[in-house]
């Protein structure tokens, strides 16, 4: 069963259109029982030691397929799970048909409009609504960058996507970390964007019951960051 | 004809610049010439401690101290260069140990101030960008900054560089001599070199805590885990230091390469630089080609005598800064350990 269903996913990746070689993974486009969907495949990276990269690629196709469940479960926005395969390590999900990364939406904001502070603030507020919830939900994401969340077409929803570096934790340092892995990207991403990043944290704060041990870490993450030793 | 020729060679001559860089940020010590781009000398010494320690401050400097002239004899000499012919004295501001800074500021200081030339306070880690951009000829990389006080992924955008990951924790190349330590590996030439070669011996794959937070990586947890199970793994046979070497390779420069192109997709950049001492692990840059070959990109890097600190790596950089028309005022000539 599992060797037949793997067979399919090969044969229909190879009639499938490439959308997008992410990060870690190849993006297709394809239809899944009549709905648009995408196939992220993890492919094998030769460059690392194969017993390490069948370790990571197992646990984080586990891990994206987990996390997405967790959130859809509780209302947070994400891709719906189709269909995974585990031996070719591909996660059938929803297209989220006509969408744009945050990261776009936000150059090209910045790009055309006269005030893009005030146009983005919305967005930002989104942001910390939903990276809020995800958290009361212990969800930590992993790898929060505005290439990671999706805006449906013409609309002001967010989508999370992109889970495979995420775990379950309910400590405040590790929603710590995550916060500060997205206000770095966010910050060298995207340039002159210390207030709205500010807005997106005053969000978050109002809408997270747990927010005050959260940020108090993210305060300590930050320090850390600049004392490092830098000899060398 | 003849004589327009002659003017006009006089007066590309004299729009030359050189720039001699002192370094000495960690336990290298180096001082090397520049002539727009191209490089006219570049001695080094290094400070080996015994295996199982580290370098302190105090006594670095003094080694710093007492080699500084003979390499500035040295890269002169090599240069085939009298004082006179020197634009510019730069020197490294920082970061890096506080008493090596110092001891290596105030010669350059010195110096500047004996032969009547202008003074510059350059970045250490712009050096080693410019460096690898100098003899890589890479255009617009995303850089990974490896050494044994930084782990960094660096892009420029907007006129600026920016760091895209780094290391929450401690330096990949701390790490690789932390370990050294442990198992008491040579410091000479330096651990990272010695690991390497142990490593090629190694065959069998030990696990060890794999940790990357989006473009950012963790190593402590591989360091205490390592510490604490390395002699008990050696003792009961379970596995060689070959082993151990190779594998503890096999996972920090994964994390590292994996971290580099996060960053690649995230900036849609089809450029790798790779610079610092841990940038000339042989190893490290295979992987990466491999990644980068899979990707459609190119992989730039350099061997030790650029990677490593150096004296060169500082000219290049105050060389840049020269020409944009800064210099560092005397009161103004100060270091920073961060
Ligand atoms: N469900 C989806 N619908 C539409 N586009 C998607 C979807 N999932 C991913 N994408 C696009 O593909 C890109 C890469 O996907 P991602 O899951 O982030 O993979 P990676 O781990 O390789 O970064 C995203 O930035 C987005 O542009
Ligand atoms: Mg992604």
């Amino acid at each position: 069963m599992a060797e037949e269903s793997s067979m399919a996913a090969a044969e229909l990746l190879r009639q499938a259109e490439l959308l997008k070689q992410g990060a870690e993974a190849r993006l297709y486009r394809a239809v899944f029982l009549g709905r648009p969907a995408v196939v992220k495949q993890r492919f094998p990276k030769r460059y690392r030691h194969p017993v390490l990269d069948e370790r990571l690629t197992h646990r984080r196709t586990v891990q994206e397929v987990r996390s997405i469940l967790r959130c859809r479960k509780a209302g947070i926005s994400a891709p719906v799970v189709y269909f995974v395969d585990y031996t070719s390590h591909c996660i059938f999900l929803e297209e989220i048909v006509g969408s744009v990364t945050v990261r776009d939406h936000i150059a090209s904001t910045q790009e055309t409009h006269p005030n893009p502070e005030r146009e983005l603030e919305p967005l930002a507020d989104g942001m910390g609504q939903i990276l809020a919830r995800m958290h009361d939900e212990d969800v930590i994401h992993g790898d929060l960058t505005t290439s990671n969340m999706l805006l449906r077409s013409g609309a002001s929803d967010l989508v999370l996507i992109d889970f495979g570096l995420s775990y379950i934790s309910a400590l405040p340092e590790d929603k710590g970390v995550d916060l500060y892995v997205l206000e770095k990207a966010f910050l060298s991403t995207h340039p002159n964007t210390e207030a709205l990043f500010d807005k997106l944290l005053k969000s978050y704060a109002a809408a997270s019951k747990k927010s005050p041990a959260v940020i108090k870490k993210l305060d300590e993450v930050r320090l850390r960051g600049r004392k490092r030793s830098m000899v060398g | 004809m003849c004589s327009f020729m002659l003017v006009f060679q006089i007066i590309a001559k004299a729009a030359m610049t050189v720039v001699i860089g002192f370094e000495g940020s960690a336990n290298k010590i180096g001082i090397g010439i520049i002539r727009d781009g191209e490089v006219l000398s570049n001695p080094r010494r290094t400070y080996i401690t015994p295996p199982g320690q580290g370098f302190l401050p105090s006594e670095t400097a003094r080694h710093h101290r007492a080699v500084i002239l003979t390499v500035l004899q040295e890269a002169l000499e090599q240069a085939g260069l009298k004082p006179a012919d020197v634009d510019c004295v730069a020197y490294t501001k920082g970061p890096g140990m506080g008493a090596p800074l110092v001891t290596v500021a105030l010669v350059a200081r010195t110096v500047a101030q004996l032969w009547g030339k202008p003074l510059l306070g350059v970045n250490h880690c712009i050096g080693h960008i410019e460096m690898g951009r100098l003899i890589t000829h890479a255009d617009n990389p995303t850089v990974l900054y490896v050494s044994g006080g930084n782990t960094q992924v660096i892009a420029y955008s907007e006129r600026r560089y920016r760091i895209f990951g780094e290391t929450i924790d401690i330096a990949v190349g701390n790490c690789l001599d932390r370990f050294a330590r442990v198992i008491k590996i040579s410091n000479d030439p330096s651990p990272g070199y010695n690991i390497e070669q142990m490593a090629k011996k190694g065959s069998q794959y030990v696990e060890l805590p794999y940790t990357v937070k989006g473009m950012d990586v963790s190593f402590s947890g591989i360091l205490s885990y390592i510490e604490e199970a390395a002699h008990k793994m050696l003792e009961s046979g379970q596995c060689t230091a070959e082993d151990l070497c190779f594998s503890l390779q096999e996972t920090l420069f994964s994390m590292l390469v994996e971290i580099t192109e996060r960053a690649m997709a995230h900036c849609g950049s089809q450029e790798v630089l790779i610079v610092g001492g841990v940038g000339c692990n042989l190893r490290l840059q295979e992987m990466m080609g491999v990644m980068c070959k899979e990707r459609g990109a190119k992989l730039f890097a350099t061997d030790e005598r650029f990677c490593i600190d150096n004296g060169a790596m500082i000219a290049q950089a105050g060389w840049e800064m020269f020409r944009s028309g800064h210099v560092t005022e005397l009161p103004d000539s100060w270091i920073t350990q961060r």
